[in-house]
């Protein structure tokens, strides 16, 4: 993947509204890939869990277009094993916020599957769209 | 405290109420049996079904915060089956007591009144093994589910995060494990027993929640496992699914925990799929 890297934005207004959203230092982050190694949704992600914070330390707008955030299920075991106390979960549900306020949501109650909306429990229909809306 | 005093609130919550009654029915019918008194929180809501992960985001604290406030009202712990529910309301607990200016926002927000954050969130599981302690357990066993191997599936959201849900190690979880000894059933401890289900992506991206689901069943599977145990009816309804293609003789059955005590009580109404296995074990 080429990326350039703009000395602005390490410390821009993409950067600081993740941490805002999150409440994490995205620098305490030390690319160490715990979080993708123990990560049980990876092989569904086009990028991994520790290249989606490098990406937003970097302050590249580019995570908002990958379905790495949306296909994390805060199931929050790179949470719990981030050696430098870093709360993953969080940093995609920033990502996943600032894309919902563009206009860019990828969970619409009116895409899902009729039957499955039937059967379903009620916690994964709400818990689910929950994250799909502002 | 004798045996009469032990009494909890007790939250049911959305999918129990509605597509998990069977979880409800065992799980009140097993701590009758145990003088465990559940008394339904009046007037509660749906938690919210997801811990709000955004700092901004105060409002998605109220659904959590009503049910936390009637509970603060009746007085008692708040007893809880579902681990998503137990999940989102000990985190909000633990959040408004940590975030005073949030606990303030939302209580401007809240008719019923303030959270003062001394209700105590608890799950059924940490309440027998803290409250009443396994031998108790054992001494109710009518029917020991003998030679029953039964994988104790733990998922997500009960045990993590770690220093907030206070109820055992995610790397190395004992609770369920124990309580199927206190059963006379044999643990069967595998690979992805904390591991996610797929949890919501259920809805939102049901091929790869059906693989993720899949993982566990075989991880289970290939342990030796002839039942899967579990906490959360999520995780039921996502491993039951992950099945659905398969010939009903090689499907791996899911059944609650309250369903395998209300097998080993001799409560067979609530057994659920554990009785037949318990049968031929």
């Amino acid at each position: 993947m080429r990326v350039t890297l703009d000395p602005e934005a390490l410390h821009g207004p993409f950067v600081r509204e993740i941490e805002a959203i999150s409440e994490q230092n995205l620098l305490k982050c030390n690319q160490c890939g715990r979080c993708s190694a123990g990560c049980p949704v990876v092989e569904e992600m086009d990028l991994l869990p520790n290249q989606i914070i490098r990406l937003a330390q970097l302050g590249l707008e580019t995570v908002i277009d990958s379905q790495t955030p949306w296909m994390c299920a805060s199931c929050l075991m790179c949470q719990s094993r981030c050696p430098k106390g870093v709360d993953l979960p969080r940093v995609m549900e920033a990502v996943r916020q600032i894309a919902l306020r563009r206009g860019d949501s990828r969970v619409l109650a009116g895409r899902v599957d009729g039957s499955l909306l039937a059967s379903a429990p009620q916690m994964a229909v709400i818990g689910a769209l929950r994250r799909g809306e502002r | 405290m004798t045996s009469t005093e032990r009494v909890y609130g007790y939250f049911p919550g959305c999918t129990l109420a509605t597509t998990a009654v069977d979880y409800d029915a065992s799980g009140r019918a097993v701590a009758a049996a145990l003088d465990l008194e559940l008394r339904e929180v009046p007037d509660w809501n749906c938690c919210g079904a997801s811990f709000p992960l955004s700092a901004e985001n105060v409002m998605n604290f109220i659904a959590p915060a009503r049910t936390l406030i009637a509970a603060q009202r009746e007085g008692q712990d708040l007893a809880t089956l579902c681990a998503v529910c137990f999940h989102v309301l000990k985190r909000s607990d633990s959040y408004l007591r940590t975030h005073p200016e949030a606990a303030d926002r939302l209580n401007a927000f809240v008719t019923e009144g303030d959270y003062d954050g001394r209700v105590k969130v608890r799950h059924l599981l940490g309440i027998l093994r803290d409250d009443l302690g396994w031998e108790v357990v054992r001494r109710h066993v009518a029917a020991p589910l003998q030679g029953l191997r039964a994988a104790p599936y733990y998922g997500c959201l009960l045990l993590r995060p770690e220093a907030e849900m206070e109820l055992d190690n995610p790397e190395a979880p004992k609770v369920l494990h124990n309580l199927l000894l206190a059963l006379g059933a044999e643990p069967v401890g595998f690979a992805r027993q904390a591991e996610c289900c797929g949890s919501t992506l259920l809805v939102s991206a049901p091929e790869a929640n059906q693989r993720l689901s899949t993982a566990v069943i075989e991880s289970a599977r290939s342990a030796g496992a002839m039942i899967v145990v579990t906490a959360c009816p999520l995780c039921k309804f996502n491993l039951d699914r992950a099945q659905e293609g398969l010939p009903a003789a090689e499907r791996l059955l899911v059944a609650y925990f309250t369903q395998a005590m209300a097998a080993a009580f001799g409560l067979a109404e609530h057994a659920g799929p554990v009785c037949p296995l318990q049968a031929a074990a």
